[in-house]
């Protein structure tokens, strides 16, 4: 037992690795593959080609991110296999189904779309190119769509039916599976806040050129910084209402994720939000959890007790599903031995009703004491902190952000129009405008704010990973909420060797990720040789 | 094949792509690296069937049954 136990924390923290390393390439994928398609656009509206080397160069870069992560997504499917047999079985189709449609449509629309953006730019029309370059990003979004299905079903089993001869669960409608609240708003949170990342990261680069003073790229600076600004913005505060959407979802399906993330132990009517613990907005959480600042949310004690809903039905409690779950369990195994031994229909029936009764519950059986319902409240506690304080400090800096840009926009014409260099100013009266965007010195990009968006690189990958954290730790002890905890969905296998291949991923991911580091900065410094305007 | 057919005009994107890469050549040297050791080494060596390894075809049910009974 020891030793399973051990496996568990093993194959659990490998699972997080690959997953946490899986997730620094797929959000920049999906942010980055918006911009550069708006940068496209612009290009099949104005036939500037400041336009199409502008999206050409942010391709390059989005090109470096997406080989970095091609099939590191992979793995976590051999994990499964191995690590994780038991689960891996017991879902059945319902995660074999949406996994292998994203596969198809990945390597499909991807691998098509993707060679026409990088290759097709002298062999197809700028209509075509430009539909490649979107439906590259389109591809991407979609994968992730159905990525975020399996592991919303998860979080919230539905459209199956377990089948106690094969031992797995059977969809009984795609429909139901693909299309759940949860996986809906669980997608557009996760994609929207995928694109703060992609905003980020391009203010970052071409705060850096701006930094640096580089005449090359510094047009194509001022205006990538503009529409990133533009699209966190919008999608920073999109990433808002979609995140207080999925704490609705949270409160109603998974009640322990939110009261771990709000450390409340004791819940009630009218709850507070706890920015840190002892401050507190009044009444927020009640609003965040259910939309009426005087809504009733359950404490992790009233969760373990059992407590009766606004709309009056009662959630039985630990104890009672524990019992429940064990029935489920002896129903099962008494079942298999009764219908291997030709037991009749009678019997058959009987238990089967009795299961299905109790099915609900059948991962409470496995649960020993019903402290281990509990996540861990510490990390969901300040992870979920971390996201929100990162999240509302990015609305900020996009909203200023783009205040000096439409000021910068409105007070001056800095930027040279087609027909005319930078060098048209050394004879005239007028000074030229200043690398960072002001004239004559004046700059409206202060270079704390440009060094700020660098430093604001890793907060929005640590912003993006903390809400995986949430999502991840918050639903523990399930893999399956309510139907299989993590200790019945572990494989009976030695801790070593799941320990030796956690240790094995660690390096080769440290390994792959500080190529693709140098590899980007390399590309970033190498920059993107622009004529000046006229040349 | 005639120069005008779609699936000319496929190869050749495709062809002189690859031939006119620069940073893609790195890039796909990389993505080869890592698809033989994810596929050969990883799955191969550190990764195998579980399930397939502890029972026969056909038996997968019973064997996940007793391993989850025992939990």
């Amino acid at each position: 037992m020891n030793s399973l136990l051990s496996a568990i924390d093993w194959a659990r923290a490998q699972f997080a690795l690959t997953a946490i390393y899986h997730w620094l390439f797929v959000p920049l994928t999906l942010g980055l593959g918006l911009i550069m398609s708006i940068m496209e656009t612009k290009y099949y509206r104005t036939g500037d080609t400041f336009w199409r080397k502008t999206a050409q160069f942010w391709q390059r870069l989005f090109g470096i991110n997406f080989a970095m992560g091609i099939a590191t997504g992979i793995i976590l499917e051999f994990e499964f296999g191995t690590n994780w047999s038991n689960y891996s079985w017991f879902v059945g189709d319902i995660f074999g189904a949406p996994l292998a449609i994203e596969g198809i449509v990945a390597f499909f629309m991807e691998s098509t779309f993707v060679a026409v953006m990088y290759f097709g730019w002298e062999k197809v029309s700028r209509g075509f190119h430009l539909a490649s370059t979107w439906l590259t990003w389109l591809g991407a979004t979609i994968s992730a769509w159905w990525i975020l299905v399996a592991n919303s079903w998860m979080q919230y089993p539905v459209g199956c039916e377990f089948n106690p001869d094969t031992m797995r669960n059977e969809m009984t409608s795609f429909l139901d599976v693909a299309l759940s609240p949860f996986a809906i708003d669980k997608f557009c949170h996760t994609v929207i806040s995928s694109w703060i990342v992609g905003a980020v990261f391009v203010v970052a680069v071409s705060g850096w050129y701006l930094l640096k003073r580089r005449e090359a790229e510094r047009e194509m600076s001022l205006k990538s910084l503009r529409i990133a600004a533009i699209v966190g913005l919008i999608a920073s505060v999109l990433a808002a209402a979609t995140g207080h959407k999925s704490a609705q979802t949270v409160a109603a399906v998974q009640p322990m994720k939110l009261a771990a993330m709000e450390a409340l132990y004791d819940g009630g009517t009218g709850q507070g939000l706890k920015v840190i613990e002892g401050i507190e907005v009044p009444y927020a959480l009640s609003f965040m959890a259910t939309n009426d600042f005087n809504g009733y949310v359950p404490g992790i004690n009233d969760i373990l007790k059992g407590y009766t809903r606004a709309d009056g039905t009662v959630e039985p409690s630990a104890k009672e599903k524990m019992e429940r779950g064990r029935i489920a369990i002896d129903t099962l195994a008494a079942y298999r031995q009764a219908k291997a031994e030709g037991a009749n229909e009678a019997t058959l029936n009987a238990q089967l009703s009795t299961l299905n009764t109790n099915m609900p519950y059948f991962g409470y059986g496995f649960i020993k004491d019903e402290s281990e319902l509990v996540p861990p409240v510490a990390v969901n506690f300040w992870a979920f902190r971390v996201m929100v304080g990162f999240g509302s400090l990015f609305i900020l800096f996009f909203a200023y952000l783009l205040f000096i840009s439409w000021k910068q926009k409105k007070t001056l014409s800095p930027l040279p129009r087609d027909g005319e260099s930078l060098t048209s100013f050394e004879n005239s009266a007028q000074q030229p405008p200043s690398i960072t965007g002001g004239v004559g010195g004046e700059s409206f990009y202060p270079n704390w704010l440009l060094w700020l968006a660098i430093i604001l690189v890793p907060c929005a990958y640590i912003c993006s990973e903390s809400g995986w954290l949430v999502a991840e730790f918050g639903r523990q002890p399930w893999t399956i909420q309510d139907m299989l905890p993590v200790g019945a969905s572990v494989s009976d296998i030695g801790a070593s060797a799941v320990a030796t291949t956690f240790w094995l991923f660690l390096v080769l991911f440290t390994t792959m990720l500080a190529v693709e580091i140098n590899i980007m900065l390399k590309q970033i410094k190498k920059g993107e040789p622009f004529p000046a305007r006229g040349e | 094949m005639n120069p005008n057919s779609f699936w000319h005009k496929a190869f050749h994107l495709y062809y002189d792509g690859f031939r006119n890469m620069t940073l893609g050549r790195t890039l796909w040297l990389i993505i080869a690296i890592k698809l033989f050791i994810i596929f050969i080494v990883l799955k191969l060596l550190f990764f195998p069937d579980f399930i397939g390894q502890h029972t026969e075809k056909g038996h997968e049910a019973e064997f996940v049954a007793s391993e989850i009974f025992k939990r």
